[in-house]
């Protein structure tokens, strides 16, 4: 199947702010702490791309731009992407498989429970993005199912809430981007939903992420 | 600023901070290889400009409190900061900070003193006072660490010279408050100005001292030039930056993280493994330039000159 030239540059794009850390961690530029930065700039990229995800569809609606669609998987993929090297960075260079410290850490560290679980759901989303997946499970059970995003994010954005010492002016930003997505969400469902009943089927884009 | 010095021990004797950044270089390199890049640039020289500000201090005296660890390197001392009056990013003090204007300096003494109260010139301040180069470990609330060799003296000294009452039973401290030089007081953050403080015999103990320098020279400005506070046995909030005033009070002062949060930061703040942090874990911490995590150690390490005074106290409680 060939893979449209804008569908290429959103890849490449996305992938930029892996690029830029590891220029920074060739450059010396990862701060005298670079775990933590690292986990920083992850964590960030994973919740912009999450959220990201999520406007595609509210975008769609608003506009009729139906091309749009064509990203949504993309989007959500790279969301993973991001999140796994989160969690990845928190397992293996924070902690270094410490799982005494893990274990206790998930359990009785509310920011870090939260994020876990968000990571957690994202897991089944990214397995079943597959064209194949959505044929087996039935465009009804997907959209059910990855609904899961939005809990995902939720998660996400308390996960960050929690975790900041005193300037929630950052997060902050990203609850108030996602209560619009999801506000945008329940309008088209309830208000708009006697002129119109949409059954959006999800579309399927190249097997890109 | 005018610093005099007692000559006992030459700076030959102390290890060069050349040797230090080379142990730092490779630390560097080797935690970017495990990233899939490889080099060994050095972030030195992204913050040009402010190493100028620096003066040596020769004729250090050594201290049998120093710890023999290997010490951060200086680019790491001085580029990842938490001053909030330069901003929230541990980046922002070694951005920021020279735009704050530290000469002339002068320290307000007053309170429950024989003395009498005034504003002291930073010189006469620490005239009498023999510097000393000291080695200790810095822990912050984050759960991060290093290892700072701090010149300066003990605050306990300082603190007879002006004859406390025995009403005095705290020292509070400030920081200055200069918004128009300090663009962290502009906008929201904790209260200012910034305000620390001990208890008396907490600021008696040998192990607390006030520091002007670090690396054998005078402090750089995201360090709390001229003149701040070394705690070590606490977080590193504690160890409040570029002071102005110094009151002896009867009453505990409120701190400033405790105003903002009280029950997250209280007056106390030792280091202790086994109070967590109501949000994260305390019991282990990042060494920065290091890639292992290390156990926590009760009050810092110092527990055995510092746990006597909190004999009988319920430390969860006073957290």
């Amino acid at each position: 199947m060939a893979v449209s030239r804008a569908k290429l540059w959103v890849f490449t794009a996305a992938l930029a702010p892996l690029g830029l850390l590891l220029w920074a961690a060739a450059t010396g530029g990862l701060t005298a702490n670079p775990i933590e930065d690292i986990t920083h700039r992850t964590g960030d990229w994973a919740l912009r791309f999450l959220l990201l995800a999520l406007a595609v569809t509210p975008i769609r609606k608003f506009t009729g731009w139906g091309w749009v669609a064509d990203y949504r998987r993309m989007l959500g993929l790279f969301a993973f992407f991001y999140a796994t090297l989160h969690f990845s960075t928190y397992l293996v260079l924070d902690f270094f498989f410490d799982f005494t410290l893990i274990f206790d850490d998930i359990v009785e560290r509310r920011y870090v429970t939260a994020g876990f679980a968000g990571f957690v759901m994202l897991v089944p989303l990214a397995i079943t993005s597959t064209r194949g997946m959505i044929r087996r499970l039935g465009g009804a059970r997907w959209r059910q199912l990855h609904r899961l995003a939005y809990l995902a994010a939720i998660a996400g954005v308390v996960h960050y809430l929690w975790l900041v010492k005193i300037d929630i002016r950052p997060p902050l930003v990203y609850a108030v981007v996602l209560a619009v997505l999801l506000g945008s969400r329940i309008w088209f469902n309830y208000a708009r939903r006697p002129a119109r009943r949409e059954v959006a089927t999800p579309r399927v884009g190249a097997d890109v992420g | 600023m005018l610093i005099r010095q007692a000559p006992d021990i030459r700076s030959s004797e102390i290890t060069p901070e050349h040797l230090y950044r080379n142990r730092r270089q490779f630390i560097k390199a080797t935690s970017g290889a495990a990233l899939g890049a490889v080099s060994g640039a050095s972030i030195l020289g992204q913050y040009d400009g402010t190493v100028s500000a620096q003066q040596d201090i020769p004729d250090l005296v050594k201290s049998p409190f120093s710890t023999d660890e290997e010490l951060n390197s200086f680019e790491d001392i001085t580029t990842y900061n938490n001053f909030y009056e330069f901003g929230l990013d541990k980046g922002d003090p070694a951005r920021y900070a020279h735009e704050m204007s530290i000469d002339p300096w002068s320290v307000r003494v007053e309170g429950e003193m024989n003395r009498p109260a005034g504003d002291v010139p930073i010189e006469d301040l620490l005239g009498p006072h023999t510097l000393e180069e000291r080695i200790y470990r810095l822990r912050c609330v984050e759960a991060w660490s290093m290892v700072v060799p701090w010149v300066g003296f003990p605050l306990g000294d300082l603190i007879k010279r002006f004859e406390p009452t025995s009403k005095a039973k705290y020292v509070r401290f400030e920081t200055l408050y200069r918004p128009d030089e300090m663009r962290g007081q502009r906008g929201p953050s904790l209260e200012w100005p910034y305000v620390e403080g001990l208890r008396m015999d907490e600021a008696m103990h040998p192990l607390t001292i006030l520091a002007v320098g670090v690396y054998g020279k005078t402090l750089l400005n995201q360090q709390g030039a001229p003149l701040r506070l070394v705690v070590p046995w606490k977080y590193g909030f504690k160890s409040i930056k570029s002071i102005v005033k110094i009151q002896f009070v009867e009453d505990q002062p409120r701190n400033s993280w405790n105003v903002a949060i009280p029950n997250e930061y209280g007056f106390y703040s030792n280091v202790n493994s086994e109070v967590d942090h109501p949000r994260w874990s305390q019991a282990s911490e990042r060494r920065i330039g290091s890639f292992f995590r290390m156990r926590t150690q009760m009050f810092n390490g110092y527990a055995d000159q510092v746990a006597s005074l909190y004999e009988g106290m319920d430390l969860a409680e006073n957290y």
